[in-house]
């Protein structure tokens, strides 16, 4: 999967189910500096909305992008504090 | 209005009461700054059911609710205590009776032995869908700083040990703990 993103890390969430997908991507978010790029790649189709209403919620992080895919769902998660 | 007065009277104030309004201002201003803590906020749910459908709800919300970083109590009660308990968690049945959703009517789902089935199928289709099983939840509510507490007095009444829950439950807190925790918070749920 190619992205205009410069993605520091991937974190594959593929057939997992809600809640994992943001917990997961929150978590992964933890460990990376201010400024990394996450790509998130899960197959649920609530992600789309989840993961969204999460990235609006929460301090310091920003959505850049949701691409859907076939069955696939891709999201690229600034950290930005 | 008296706003005369009150004008003429702005003469009046000397230099020393004037500094006491300004330290007070001061004062009141920083302890609205500590209590804004930058808008974080805060979720008490009371879990009170123990079937396995009703588990998940709480939890659900609660692990997710840590991603958002919300300060979260989850407060297990009555039969939300069997969520917590570790032996206990990882044989939470599904009622076959009472749910008009149930492909069954009430009559057939009372017989022995429907209940278990009706728990075996909901297991299935949670294995088949990956979704999260109870154990996992709790253990990534756990690590994200939820705080899980089972409620002392059900403890006594069920004559549970403190040992059997899992680890980083908190025991030994009822309804004043509860309570405290939910009037400060920005959202309360009971389950």
């Amino acid at each position: 999967m190619s992205s205009e993103y410069d993605t520091t890390e991937t974190l594959d969430v593929k057939g997992q189910s809600c809640p994992m997908p943001v917990v997961k991507t929150k978590q992964a978010i933890d460990d990376l500096e201010t400024g990394d790029v996450l790509e998130v790649v899960a197959t649920d189709s609530g992600s789309m909305s989840d993961i969204q209403g999460w990235a609006t919620g929460t301090n310091g992080v920003e959505l850049l992008e949701q691409v859907e895919g076939d069955d696939v769902y891709t999201h690229y998660v600034e950290k930005t504090a | 209005m008296s706003t005369d007065t009150q004008t003429s009277s702005t003469d009046e104030f000397d230099a020393a009461e004037l500094q006491e309004l300004r330290d007070r201002v001061d004062e009141l201003e920083e302890s609205v700054a500590e209590t804004d803590d930058d808008g974080g906020k805060k979720m008490t749910i009371i879990a009170t059911k123990g079937t396995l459908d009703m588990a998940y709800p709480p939890l659900i919300l609660a692990s997710t609710a840590a991603a958002f970083d919300w300060d979260v109590v989850v407060f297990h009660t009555f039969w939300g205590l069997d969520i917590l308990h570790e032996e206990n968690s990882k044989s939470l049945k599904l009622s076959a009776v009472g749910n008009p959703n149930m492909p069954m009517p009430n009559a057939l789902a009372a017989l022995p032995g429907m209940d278990a089935m009706a728990t075996k199928l909901m297991e299935k289709k949670i294995d088949d869908n990956d979704t999260a099983t109870i154990e996992e939840l709790i253990d990534l509510s756990v690590d994200q700083g939820v705080e899980l507490q089972a409620c002392q007095m059900t403890i006594d009444l069920m004559d549970y040990d403190e040992d059997d829950f899992y680890d980083g439950v908190v025991t030994g807190v009822g309804a004043a703990t509860a309570l405290q925790h939910m009037a400060e918070s920005d959202v309360q749920l009971l389950v």
